[in-house]
């Protein structure tokens, strides 16, 4: 490799052709998957108390992707996830506010209108979500449809089936698709379902893959399979951004979705970023949760917290 | 090989004494044990010594376990709880001689203590789906309606078992808490843990669904204190405290409205009564038109 060349050259060949790309992703360092476990699982030990739980639960709260992505979503259910997404808690305005709403395409305009003028950007799950199962263009207008309805940030999936049938440059090409049809405005999310994706070495392939295609953030799952966020997934997804970011100065964010539903949990996840990663990821524009009931949960803790006393469902939302 | 058999030393085998929380057996989260002691002095065993965190834990697994328990009918929490008596029955000989131990009492004073526990599981299961008829029906009301009281189980329950009758005493103010489809956190007697850890297993083997009863021991102002300030604590039975605890738990308690049951001097060989079952529900009534009345005062 040439040391006069800038970083980023080093990977432009890599997605010349399908048999470079395999090559390339193919050349990634193997995954220890009993390190990683390890790893991960000894970062979840730290004990973090007082102010510094303060700190990372209000952290936390602003990293949420507030999601609901159900077949029964009415305006209505979406209003009220946008009226607490802009203020958790009503009782006490110190919390701040979350990152986002993530909804389905159709409820982009709904959620846009629940969030203006408050800083909480509009997520919006589009190509077929959650299996990806559809053509092409069929994707591409449905990210245009949520585009034009105003969204922040597009998550959309992979081919998994694509992926693991080794056309790895057509995942490559979707991804490139869906990133020209998000425009400047928005910033695209790639989901690899990691709960399909079988091995970490996949994982970890994946994780290259979306980077290399021009994704602004890469998440975990999409929630509707059996395994979603884990520590050990998403500390080898955080060690990929390190990785592509000290190899071509562009960083990229990570998302863990689905089956974070506590504080504790969510502070786990926060030392693994400030860990792997570093702290210019312990941001919301660098790091999320895509969650629904953590939220409550954080802000349950932060009442226990501010009062000593411990608080109940009964005092925060049921959505 | 087995010719001679000839008497060996046994190793002497220990029971490690753990908490009952959401049907399982942990240790307290602290990690920290307490020293148990009969009446007299002599080292019984370790028990956990529970942390406030224990007490969040069990609550938790409390409220999980209401929505099932609530919604079980009256019947069926009958039949659990007669359940717990006969599981109770047929371990009669250890819970004689645990609960000689804790209240240095004699062989047959024990043993009538625990018969009168194992006839209190009986009388309360008798009553869980009687209690309704007791204290709800119909009421007459001046227009076209029926109108319907019933009573309905306040929600999760905090219970400072008593401190001196460790085992029927605890079994007189447990039982009417789950009778009527309330969940319980227990918390046992300070000086005297061990007859209220071990009815955990007995609890554990009778269908008692995981988390309606969670027992912790320990210091029983430490554990009391957090469980009477949580806001997902609906009522508290102040049996196990004394006056000036009493005073300070019910303060705690009233900034969510719990329902309190204050301490009483309470003889817990007596008839029990209703009063206890009653003391932890709540009076749902519904009102449902009969349309127009006819000369007779009905319409059908």
């Amino acid at each position: 490799m040439p040391t006069t060349a800038p970083p980023a050259h080093a990977l432009t060949d890599v997605t010349a052709s399908d048999s470079t790309l395999r090559r390339f992703l193919h050349g990634l360092p193997g995954v220890d998957a009993v390190g990683l476990e390890a790893r991960a699982a000894s970062l979840g030990t730290r004990s973090i108390k007082t102010t510094a739980k303060a700190y990372a639960i209000d952290l936390a709260i602003s990293m949420v992707d507030l999601t609901t992505l159900e077949g029964a979503d009415t305006p209505g259910k979406v209003r009220a996830l946008g009226a607490k997404a802009v203020h958790p808690d009503p009782t006490d305005r110190t919390t701040p506010a979350t990152a986002a709403v993530c909804v389905y395409p159709d409820m982009v305009a709904v959620a846009k209108e629940a969030v203006a003028g408050s800083g909480v950007k509009v997520a919006s799950v589009a190509t077929a979500f959650p299996a990806g199962r559809a053509a092409l263009d069929v994707k591409l207008a449905d990210v245009r449809d949520a585009v034009a309805a105003g969204a922040d940030e597009i998550d959309m999936v992979i081919d998994r089936g694509a992926f693991l049938a080794g056309k790895y440059l057509k995942v490559y090409d979707e991804i490139v698709a869906v990133r020209e049809t998000c425009g400047t405005n928005a910033r695209l999310k790639v989901i690899f379902e990691t709960g399909e994706l079988s091995t970490y070495d996949n994982i970890r392939r994946a994780s290259w893959l979306g980077m290399l295609a021009g994704a602004d953030f890469i998440k975990t799952s999409t929630g509707k399979v059996a395994v979603n966020a884990t520590p050990a997934n998403t500390l080898l997804m955080l060690e990929a951004v390190r990785d592509f970011r000290a190899r071509t100065g562009v960083q990229v964010g990570v998302k863990p979705a689905g089956g974070i539903r506590t504080s504790k949990d969510a502070v786990k996840f926060l030392v693994l970023v400030n860990e792997t990663a570093g702290a210019d990821w312990l941001d919301n524009h660098w790091f999320r949760f895509g969650a629904s009931s953590l939220l409550n949960d954080l802000l349950m803790q932060r009442q226990k917290l501010a009062t000593g006393r411990y608080s109940g469902p009964d005092y925060v939302t049921v959505d | 090989m087995s010719e001679k058999t000839e008497k060996t030393e046994r190793l002497s085998v220990f029971k490690t004494y753990k908490l009952y929380v959401g049907g399982k057996f942990p240790r307290s989260e602290s990690g920290r044990v307490y020293e148990v002691t009969d009446a007299k002095g002599n080292w019984l065993a370790n028990a956990p010594l529970s942390s406030r965190k224990d007490a969040r834990d069990a609550v938790v697994a409390a409220r999980k376990a209401f929505g099932a328990w609530s919604g079980a009918t009256a019947y069926n929490r009958g039949q659990v709880l007669y359940r717990v008596a006969e599981m109770l029955e047929g371990r009669r000989e250890q819970f004689v001689r645990e609960v000689a131990e804790a209240e240095g009492l004699s062989k047959s004073r024990a043993a009538a203590v625990v018969d009168a526990a194992v006839d209190r599981w009986v009388w309360y299961a008798g009553w869980t789906d009687k209690i309704a008829q007791v204290v709800g029906g119909a009421n007459p009301v001046a227009g076209p309606f029926f109108n319907l009281s019933s009573p309905e189980p306040t929600g999760v329950v905090a219970v400072l078992a008593p401190q001196e009758s460790s085992f029927l005493g605890l079994v007189s103010v447990l039982a009417p808490v789950i009778a009527t489809g309330n969940t319980a956190v227990v918390v046992a007697s300070e000086k005297s843990p061990l007859p209220a850890l071990s009815l955990a297993e007995v609890l554990a083997t009778s269908d008692v669904p995981g988390g309606v009863v969670n027992i912790l021991s320990g210091r029983t102002a430490e554990i009391a204190a957090p469980l009477a300030a949580h806001q997902d604590v609906n009522a508290i039975d102040l049996a196990g405290a004394d006056e000036a605890l009493a005073k300070e738990l019910e303060i705690a308690a009233a900034d969510n409205l719990k329902r309190v049951l204050r301490p009483q001097a309470v003889d817990y060989s007596g008839t029990p009564g209703t009063d206890r079952l009653t003391a932890f529900l709540e009076t749902k009534t519904v009102w449902h038109t009969t349309g127009a009345l006819g000369a007779a005062g009905s319409s059908y």
